[in-house]
């Protein structure tokens, strides 16, 4: 049994008053890419940003590549500098150019020299398709491209564990195959993935493990075939069927 | 527009003065006679002090409402009581009983403590203008770096930068197109409350106009002079202002 890279144990999570994250339990093997899907509101962002520690659990465990998240902002360090983030908004420095989104991180966290940095950060520019946009800012670029810079940005930093929260939903239509093309070929390349997405083509291709969410709750779990075909619970079969209509 | 509207206006005493010889005695301050020479190179002399001391109170107020304003920025409540109860206590005091506190009492604090460290009245009111100032520069900051949306420190974090490195290299170089121009407002503050200093004997622009009047006794006259030399300097430091917004907004759309 391959280790596990990320383990969720009983989570429980608050805000205020409000039960958003109701004893999620979830193991994501190393390799292994898990396709989240849910109504809005379920939860999903929440997961996700509880692993990286954009948010904090109040109780349960989560375990990164076996490291145990705490209150030690220690542990928050490492963790962040294995798990790689790409946000709906892809929050890219608009300050900065290309080249220098993707060199920060390597430079300053990672201590790397700016040609070391840059030369790592050309080379995953090129694994994006982009090659040639390293010295533009990112509100030249179309908003596909910026997804792939914001991509290419966490990549840099080599994380043992990609999160995507909804990547493509804030993209023109056009632009959403451009960005899943580059998100299956690192898939296919071996990277650990957990990607909160209602791209249900992509999750059929690439997904190991489907999840769906409702109301703060994993209400089902298991491998694309028997997830699409035949799901047990009735929230899922609805959601399934109103996503799969269009 | 608005400059020749402001200019106007002491231009209309100076004229009103002028042809009306009885009520303005004009030769006090008349650069022609060497008496009004001698008596204008006397009143403009202060602006160098002026000048130093509104700039040094200017550069740490901007360090020192930094420094309060991050606090005020953390999620935790006490972070944020510690940056609440300082902005609003110096917001709450008056310049002048802040200045003779500093300049009067605060030695005897040192001394109490042990410590020798005389106050002279440069610094006596470069600390006043400074400390009061840096409850509004505070204010400035925390507005500047909240307007800065939260996925950009979200996306530092994630990519491994502590605190400071995501303020120095992703939020502050965002939030000072914010940040500068109200910044720069903030010194004509300073320029203008350095006035205060002449009353504890800081040889500046007023306290020169204050030393001329009692000698030569044309309040009038030495005053209007003393307001004109303010104008001159405000007016020099918003071309400056507007000027960098310019520039800040130039910025923005390249
Ligand atoms: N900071 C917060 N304070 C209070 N409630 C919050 C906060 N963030 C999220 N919530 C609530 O928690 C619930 C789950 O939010 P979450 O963003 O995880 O949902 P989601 O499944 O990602 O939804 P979506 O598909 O809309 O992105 C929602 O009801 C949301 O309103
Ligand atoms: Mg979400």
């Amino acid at each position: 049994m391959p280790d596990a890279a990320i383990e969720l144990v009983d989570v429980n999570k608050w805000y205020g008053t409000f039960h958003v994250l109701k004893d999620i339990n979830l193991t994501v093997q190393s390799g292994e890419k898990v396709v989240i899907c849910g109504p809005s509101g379920s939860g999903k962002s929440t997961v996700v940003r509880c692993i990286n520690q954009l948010e904090k659990h109040q109780n349960g465990t989560i375990r990164v590549d076996g490291v145990e998240l705490s209150d030690n902002p220690k542990s928050a360090a490492t963790i962040r500098s294995e798990v790689g983030m790409v946000f709906q908004q892809f929050n890219l420095f608009p300050h900065l150019t290309v080249l220098e989104n993707l060199t920060l991180g390597p430079i300053k966290a990672r201590g790397l020299s700016r040609k070391e940095a840059e030369d790592k950060a050309r080379h995953y520019l090129e694994r994006v398709h982009i090659p040639d946009q390293a010295d533009k800012r990112p509100v030249q670029l179309s908003g596909g491209q910026q997804q792939r810079v914001a991509i290419a940005r966490s990549l840099c930093m080599e994380p043992r564990v990609l999160l995507f929260d909804e990547p493509t939903s804030a993209l023109d239509p056009e632009m959403i195959s451009e960005v899943l093309d580059v998100m299956v070929e690192l898939a296919q390349e071996g990277m650990t993935m957990v990607v909160v997405t209602h791209e249900m083509g992509f999750a059929r291709k690439v997904a190991d493990n489907m999840v769906f969410m409702d109301a703060g709750e994993i209400v089902e779990q298991g491998k694309p075939e028997h997830f699409f075909t035949n799901p047990r619970s009735e929230r899922c079969q609805k959601f399934l069927s109103q996503i799969l209509q269009h | 527009m608005m400059k020749k509207a402001t200019l106007a206006l002491p231009l209309f005493l100076l004229v009103a003065g002028c042809s009306s010889s009885q009520t303005w005695g004009w030769y006090v301050i008349d650069p022609t006679t060497s008496s009004g020479w001698t008596n204008v190179k006397f009143l403009v002399s202060g602006m160098g002090a002026t000048i130093q001391i509104s700039l040094i109170a200017a550069v740490l107020s901007i360090v020192i409402g930094l420094l309060v304003a991050l606090p005020g920025l953390s999620e935790k409540r006490g972070w944020r009581l510690v940056n609440r109860v300082y902005v609003e206590f110096v917001r709450s005091i008056p310049l002048l009983p802040m200045l003779f506190w500093v300049f009067y009492g605060l030695p005897i604090v040192f001394q109490s403590m042990g410590m020798n460290i005389p106050i002279d009245p440069f610094w006596g009111a470069i600390i006043t203008l400074a400390i009061s100032d840096s409850a509004f520069t505070a204010e400035i900051y925390r507005a500047g770096i909240q307007s800065i949306a939260k996925g950009q420190s979200e996306a530092a974090q994630t990519i491994g930068l502590n605190y400071f490195q995501t303020m120095r290299y992703v939020i502050l170089p965002q939030a000072i197109r914010r940040i500068l121009p109200p910044l720069a407002n903030q010194f004509i503050y300073i320029v203008k409350m350095s006035a205060f200093a002449s009353v504890i004997g800081m040889q500046e622009l007023t306290r020169r106009a204050n030393e001329l009047v009692v000698t030569e006794y044309r309040p009038l006259e030495i005053y209007t002079l003393l307001i004109f030399e303010y104008l001159v300097l405000v007016l020099i430091i918003s071309a400056g202002v507007r000027w960098l917004e310019r520039r800040m907004g130039a910025d923005e759309r390249g």
